[in-house]
């Protein structure tokens, strides 16, 4: 009688555990697919809303990933099929420009279409961004038009540079990753565009930038195996290895050279010239 | 090597008689008896045994200086030299190999520093006065104690260990003029055959001391204090328990030397015995023994006046271990067998504070939680013959090393991507000494072949600075384990009133690890002058030389002398840093009807093995003379002992090979110690 009680309860744990595991995979099966993301803007309409997404609270200069979802307000569902464009514009006192951006893309969730801007600038009250959105919903034609605010980051480190190479053409370089740096090799990714006109802002590849992290706080404390941002054309960045030995602050001084060899901007760090005109700043 | 040489012979042999009744085991003492009455009852062969305070009541008038510190009586050992970064927390050298060459333990535990720059080398967390020796082996001879290329030293806890005293109890109290150094010691003892207690506690505190010429040593202050309790309890007539628990803390340790003084430096250490006479009936003293220590050891900058960047530098150290040993008699054969084992957690930390408040502060893990796990197995056999021995010991060890935080060892990836969280080896010593007696001379030789790992900072250090040769250290995961070749002798010759020994030791060490320059890396220290990643050298080379004697004038008065030459050089023939020059050192005691004294010189030839590349300098000849004077009174049946002396006599300024960045050592000391013992 003892051994068949036993035998009762363990046939009982048993089915709770596999209860237990069935609840599990029905909850891990609902995705938020803007999880963890802020939304922005929410732009209301007759009969849907477009939502933008940020990881950020708000768009600041520099690389910004944004991500866009539209609702259909009858069928409660949001739209897969909108094929959005966007174009985002500066408007100067005297002239108006584009910024570097993406396609946007819902090729890894459906319903959120993707892509980024890098923004050159920030606003102010007469100067400011606007992203035309273009779309179709339901078989019809739909433009919006959003007036952003683009802050310098909250930080106040220099993350993007704007710049002329020796060869007159000018550079946008961004950096994109590491979001959150460690004390490790980490993966250091940026984009580089350039300016061929006002409206035009075609990605450059197969130049190189070579990388050199500094502790200005610490002697100018340099640290081992970095490794030079070469193109990828897989990913449409420049990747490379950033080491950081400790947290703190840290001064990655670049080099940008074109496909020849010859540098576009920056200079090498050494013992008289304690840092680069091409650099970003990290702290963590 | 097996020629012991007690530094208080007459002591020695008290001791030894005490072991005996202790041990219980007539017989092999009395084996042992026929061959070398000096070291006769030792059951394991050591080189040297340092009497420190073992039946203090008898003894304190044969110390040379009762209530110095613990670095004092080891500097005192012909084997031992100390190197100095201030007046505090000493590190041993033996056969010139500092503390991850030598295997230190308290009572047999395994204890390991917590500071990064080696600032609390394990001796620093005892004091004289809960101990009773330092026993020391050179070489293999120290493998008893563990994994170790130069030697073993283990520190013995002073116990009642059942002697039918009764109640006793003492106060001290010393003085010294130097660095007004005040020490003030009391202990308390009930012991009878059923159950002994030992409790005592010690507190130093010491000024800025000042070098020959009055010159004021800034930044070496310290305040330390210890307590301790020792206890057992017999559970039948061969069977007793015993437990362990001391208590260190140091406070505002200052390191001249060094760009960072001591704020705290504290361990708890403590253990449980049970000891059986013997064991399947063929094995004797049978000892086991479980225990744990922790250390916590944090680095202060902050009453230094000039420092380029404030930084923390907390750092801790765990262990936990056993061992079991049993001695195993058969025939002509005296086996020891020892089991031992231990877990220990290294976990250093730096926080650096910019200049500029708005930045972050800087973080680095510099001992990334490294877990060490060692377990081994050591044998011995002693074997007499008629007029010789043969001694073989062997130490086979499992020890493994693993990175368990992962900040730590993404640290440690910058450097080496590929770099295995775990690191496993076996480690192997054998040894064989021959001791032969011809008439009044005694010969002894030796062969043996040890191994060791690398130590926490060797494998895993991270930024470690070091103000000697001011770089900052990278250790190397992927050392190979470190193995050393050895050869030594020696020639005794004795007569009752007159002894002379000549012994000769050579290590030839493969693997040798040292800091080697990477011209490719960036400093991390502001103001050092490169980085050094520990690195194997194909081999190193150190070479030991030394002759010393004992002549009995008369009575009252015995003379002693001792002169050590060493060399040590690399693969490239390039001098090793801290090796001693030429250094001697003699004395004559005198002891008559409860007065002693004694006037001793030491003295090194000047340093002309020395290398730059290490940050070292050419350090000069020196010699400095110092005296002691003592009285013991009886007061009623209690005991009084008063002793004076004068150290540095001629205000000598000067500095030796060992002391950190040639600070100078102590000029003219005077000091008083009074002792005062209830019987």
């Amino acid at each position: 009688m003892k051994t068949l009680k036993y035998i009762f309860a363990i046939l009982i744990l048993s089915v709770s555990f596999v209860s237990c595991s069935d609840d599990d995979e029905n909850t891990s099966v609902e995705v938020n697919p803007v999880e963890g993301l802020a939304m922005i803007y929410e732009i209301p309409a007759a009969d849907h809303t477009v939502q933008i997404y940020s990881e950020k609270t708000a768009l600041e200069v520099g690389y910004n990933e944004i991500s866009i979802r539209i609702k259909d307000k009858a069928s409660d569902k949001y739209v897969t099929n909108a094929a959005p464009t966007w174009m985002p514009m500066m408007h100067m006192e005297t002239m108006e420009h584009s910024a570097p951006h993406t396609m946007l893309k819902n090729d890894e969730e459906s319903t959120v279409y993707k892509g980024y801007i890098v923004f050159q600038m920030a606003g102010n009250d007469t100067e400011y961004w606007e992203i035309a959105l273009n779309y179709t919903l339901n078989g019809q034609a739909v433009e919006e038009t959003l007036r952003v605010s683009v802050a310098q980051p909250a930080d106040g480190l220099i993350k993007t540079q704007v710049f002329t190479g020796s060869d007159n053409i000018r550079y946008i370089l961004a950096y994109v990753n590491p979001k959150d740096p460690q004390v490790a090799i980490n993966d250091l990714q940026a984009v580089l565009y350039k300016m061929e006109n006002m409206m035009s802002f075609p990605m450059v590849e197969n130049y190189k930038i070579t990388v050199d992290p500094r502790m200005p706080g610490m002697g100018n404390h340099s640290s081992p195996n970095n490794e030079d941002m070469i193109y990828n054309a897989a990913s449409k960045t420049y990747t490379g290895k950033l080491s950081l030995t400790m947290t703190g602050y840290w001064k990655v001084n670049l080099k940008l050279l074109n496909a020849n060899g010859d540098v576009l901007k920056g200079e090498d760090v050494t013992e008289s010239n304690p840092e680069s005109s091409l650099y970003f700043e990290l702290e963590f | 090597m097996k020629a012991l040489i007690p530094v208080f012979p007459l002591k020695g042999m008290l001791r030894n008689y005490l072991l005996c009744a202790m041990f219980g085991s007539i017989s092999v003492p009395q084996l042992y008896a026929q061959e070398t009455p000096v070291d006769s009852l030792k059951l394991i062969h050591l080189n040297e045994v340092v009497v420190i305070s073992e039946g203090k009541q008898l003894d304190h008038q044969k110390q040379r200086k009762p209530l110095s510190t613990l670095d004092e009586f080891l500097e005192s050992s012909r084997s031992i030299s100390m190197v100095k970064r201030g007046a505090y927390a000493w590190e041993p050298t033996m056969n010139d190999m500092a503390s991850e060459r030598l295997a230190v333990t308290i009572d047999g535990m395994q204890i390991f520093g917590a500071c990064t720059d080696k600032m609390d080398p394990i001796t620093s967390y005892v004091d004289v006065s809960n101990l009773s020796e330092a026993q020391i082996g050179s070489g293999q001879q120290g493998a008893v104690f563990g994994n170790t290329i130069g030697g073993g030293i283990n520190l013995k806890l002073e116990k009642s260990n059942f002697r039918p005293t009764g109640w006793n109890g003492s106060l001290e109290t010393a003085f010294e003029s130097n660095n007004s150094m005040r020490v003030f010691g009391g202990e308390l003892n009930y012991s009878d055959e059923k159950f002994y207690l030992n409790t005592d506690a010690i507190y130093r505190k010491a000024d800025n001391y000042s070098a020959g010429g009055n010159r004021e040593v800034k930044f070496s202050q310290f305040e330390k204090y210890n307590f301790s309790v020792n206890s057992g309890y017999k559970l039948a007539a061969n069977k007793s328990i015993s437990a362990t628990l001391i208590y260190d803390e140091a406070n505002d340790v200052g390191y001249p030397a060094l760009t960072m003084d001591v704020s705290l430096a504290r361990a708890v250490i403590g253990s449980l015995s049970f000891n059986q006479d013997t064991l399947f009936g063929n094995f004797s003293n049978w000892e086991s023994k479980v225990y744990y220590n922790k250390i916590k050891h944090t680095m202060d900058d902050t009453k230094r006046p000039d420092v380029p960047i404030h930084m923390d530098m907390p750092g801790w150290s765990e262990t936990a271990g056993f061992y079991t040993q049993a001695n195993f008699n058969k025939v002509k054969h005296h086996f020891f067998f020892k089991w031992d084992g231990f877990y220990n957690k290294s976990y250093a930390e730096m926080t650096m504070y910019p200049a500029n408040s708005n930045e972050p502060l800087m973080f680095m893990l510099t001992w990334p939680d490294v877990r060490t796990k060692d377990v081994g197995f050591y044998a011995e056999d002693h074997i007499p013959f008629e007029k010789a021995s043969v001694k073989l010991s062997t130490r086979l060890a499992y020890h493994s090393n693993t990175v368990a935080d992962d900040f730590g060892l993404n640290s440690l990836k910058i450097f080496y991507p590929e770099m295995e969280e775990t690191n496993t080896r076996f480690l192997k010593s054998f040894s064989a000494q021959y001791h032969k007696m011809l008439n009044d001379f005694h010969f002894n030789g030796g062969l043996s072949y040890g191994e060791r790992a690398p130590s926490v900072s060797e494998g895993y250090g991270f930024y470690l600075f070091n103000s000697f040769d001011n770089h900052d250290y990278i250790g190397d995961p992927n050392l190979n384990t470190e193995s050393s070749a050895e050869a030594n002798i020696s020639v005794t010759y004795k007569k009752p009133t007159f002894e002379i020994t000549a012994s000769a030791n050579y290590f030839h060490v493969f693997n040798y690890i040292i800091g080697v320059v990477d011209n490719s890396l960036s400093t991390m220290t502001i103001g050092a002058d490169g980085v050094k990643i520990y690195t194997n050298l194909d081999y190193a080379k150190l070479f030991n030389v030394s002759l010393s004697g004992r002549y009995t004038i008369s009575n009252a008065f015995k003379f002693t002398g001792q002169v050590s030459y060493h060399r040590g050089v690399d693969d490239e023939g390039e001098n090793l840093p801290l090796i001693s020059p030429i250094s001697y050192r003699s004395a004559i005691d005198f002891y008559k009807n409860q007065y002693s004294a004694l006037l001793s010189v030491e003295g090194a030839g000047e340093q002309t093995n020395y290398n730059p590349a290490y940050g070292e300098t050419k350090t000069a000849a020196y010699a400095t003379l110092s005296a002691s004077f003592g009285k013991r009174f009886f007061i009623n049946e209690n005991d009084l002992f008063v002793k004076t002396g004068i150290e540095n006599i001629l205000d000598t300024n000067y500095s030796s090979y060992t002391d950190w960045n040639n600070i100078p050592r102590m000029g003219r000391n005077f000091y008083l110690t009074i002792s005062y013992s209830i019987n």
